[in-house]
């Protein structure tokens, strides 16, 4: 492994650093491809990042971004830039499966729409990234295949759902990777790997191509090791897309992320920082962050989400709810698995469903069943988006004494593998910070605070729905005066 | 909320999923103690309140109803388990009723 420190090591490096060298002609994306390959052979054997790679495809993307560079035409900050996508987005000619066996040998038809823009911009795409199975779990431990492990330890759980991509980045085994956010899969993967996680409005990247968990909830963003990282992949997967009906046309405008923050208002809600579990080193970390961010000329002020601890609850109707809809297209009949021996039609949905969902799925799909089945509507389903409603005014009402809210993104360390596995309600909790953020609809950032005893915090920032310059112009801000640069785990 | 083991029965039937030996106990004892959880909603006031289904404001959108290019129909049945003639397979859906 190449020393800590190694500045030149291009698996260590930002897409703003490669994307210099690359047009500098320094280093090719074959050679950019070469290390990271090298780096994923000699690590992903213990951390399991990778449910599938697709060097051939790599291969052929690096060449062709190597001759764009050669020529200068079609160049784009991505161009021969090494990515990891989660196994949710539909990517045309490579095995997909959500994480889940039920979809085992699902060879994508076409790509999601986040996938055809990453494609079209010449980024390199180095495989498919493991995942609690559907995007439902906080740790990967529900991947139908096998968990992920934490790259800076490697009995601990990297987070989840989005795990893989966040272990991948965090590893040096992408530059930057795609995954999802409904609960906090993105944030709460990224605090728990040390690398920056950002989910922006609902609606401003296409969900088109995603296989759905909960349709209202899904979100989609990057992983990477610096803010302005963030903001090149997401100016690249964000806008309009006509194949969603959901996804908005509004111009997204980052020109601003670079301002200081002097003057601006940050909100920490009292809720926020004192939820149950809250670990002491978690608080402490938290406090350094917001000290520097004072720093910087920020104001900190008092603000409450007086239906906090409601969120979870809702949560937990509103998305079993939607996913227990979406997912009845897996009936084993148009794709993935299915039962040869049924003789019925029926028995084939049941045998297919039992055999092909993991523990967590199959929970969910009866809670969100019962919850819309007759008699228990009003009581759950259509009380939960009652409180939902209640959950996006708190932040509504919030915003108007903030500009943005800053707290911890996960009240935990990263914890040990198993330790939570058997207890579904203790996992849960581990999104309690998050959850709120997808409720409302709102841009999410975590970025590294600093380490509680080696293992790596997150600091979250919400800004208002359709103000993602604001939490990454705090999260740039927050980088620049902590001094705190991009570390790999140091395997 | 207690969900007793008929009405795992009922909720799986409803939701076609398989369940093998001692499930119904296991997911009656752990969907108990989420929605024990979950009871807390009722402790909220949302008389006055509006349900909200979707965060961000939407029109509906509309285009006009026109052949564009899509996949074809060997690409969009290419990961049937089972497939004739470019149709998907299925068995027989008359059959009695299984609860």
């Amino acid at each position: 492994m190449s020393p800590a420190g190694d500045a030149n090591d291009p698996t260590r490096a930002t897409i703003g650093d490669l994307h210099g060298r690359l047009r500098r002609r320094e280093i090719s994306a074959v050679e950019l491809l070469d290390a990271h390959e090298k780096r994923i052979d000699a690590l992903d054997g213990e951390v399991r990042a990778y449910l599938r790679r697709t060097p051939e495809l790599a291969r052929r993307q690096a060449e062709e971004a190597d001759r764009r560079l050669a020529s200068g035409t079609g160049l784009h900050p991505l161009t021969g830039i090494p990515v990891a996508i989660k196994d949710i987005f539909c990517t045309e000619g490579v095995e997909t499966t959500a994480g889940s066996r039920i979809l085992a040998g699902f060879v994508s038809p076409y790509d999601a729409t986040a996938v055809a823009r990453l494609r079209a911009a010449g980024a390199v795409f180095l495989g498919m990234t493991n995942c609690d199975e559907f995007a439902m779990g906080s740790s990967t431990e529900n991947s139908g295949y096998w968990p992920t492990h934490n790259p800076w330890d490697l009995s601990r759980v990297p987070g989840g759902s989005s795990g893989g991509s966040a272990a991948a980045v965090a590893a040096g085994m992408a530059t930057f990777s795609i995954g999802t956010d409904t609960g906090g899969s993105i944030r709460q993967p990224a605090a728990l790997t040390g690398t920056v996680g950002f989910k922006p409005t609902y609606g401003r990247v296409s969900r088109y191509g995603l296989i759905a968990f909960a349709s209202s909830l899904d979100h989609v963003g990057p992983f990477t090791r610096s803010v302005d990282d963030c903001a090149t992949v997401l100016s690249v997967i964000a806008g309009h897309d006509p194949l969603d009906a959901t996804c908005f046309d509004r111009s997204l405008d980052l020109s601003s992320i670079g301002d200081s923050i002097r003057g601006l208002r940050l909100g920490l809600p009292r809720e926020y920082f004192e939820v149950d579990g809250m670990e002491e080193g978690v608080k402490r970390s938290v406090a350094q962050a917001l000290e520097v961010l004072k720093e910087a000329g920020a104001e900190l002020v008092q603000v409450s989400l007086p239906h906090t601890d409601y969120g979870l609850a809702a949560y937990y109707i509103v998305a079993p709810a939607e996913c227990s809809s979406n997912l009845a297209r897996f009936d084993g009949v148009k794709y993935g698995l299915h039962d040869p021996e049924a003789t019925t039609l029926m028995e084939n949905y049941f045998n297919t469903r039992r055999e092909g969902f993991g523990p967590e799925v199959r929970r969910r799909l009866m809670l969100g069943t019962y919850a819309l089945s007759s008699g228990y509507y009003d009581a759950y389903y259509l009380k939960a988006m009652k409180v939902r409603t209640l959950i996006k005014r708190d932040f509504e009402e919030a915003f108007h004494r903030c500009d943005a809210i800053v707290s911890a993104t996960s009240p935990t360390v990263a914890f040990k593998i198993g330790e939570k596995a058997s207890d579904p309600l203790a996992m849960y909790l581990c999104d309690v910070l998050t959850l709120g953020g997808d409720l409302a609809g709102l841009p999410g950032l975590s970025l590294p605070a600093p380490a509680a005893d080696g293992l790596p915090v997150g600091l979250q920032v919400l800004s208002p729905q359709f103000r993602e310059d604001l939490a990454l112009r705090v999260g740039r801000a927050y980088e620049m005066a902590s001094g705190w640069t991009a570390e790999v785990a140091p395997q | 909320m207690t969900l007793s083991r008929d009405q795992v029965r009922h909720v799986a039937l409803l939701a076609r999923l398989g369940l093998r030996d001692g499930e119904e106990d296991f997911y009656a004892e752990q969907l108990s103690r989420i929605l024990d959880h979950i009871d807390r909603l009722a402790e909220v006031d949302t008389e006055a309140i509006p349900p909200t289904a979707q965060v961000v404001e939407v029109r509906n959108v509309m285009r006009a109803d026109e052949p564009r290019p899509s996949l074809s129909q060997e690409q969009a049945i290419g990961n049937a388990p089972v497939a004739e003639g470019g149709f998907l397979v299925v068995r027989a859906i008359q059959e009695p009723d299984p609860g």
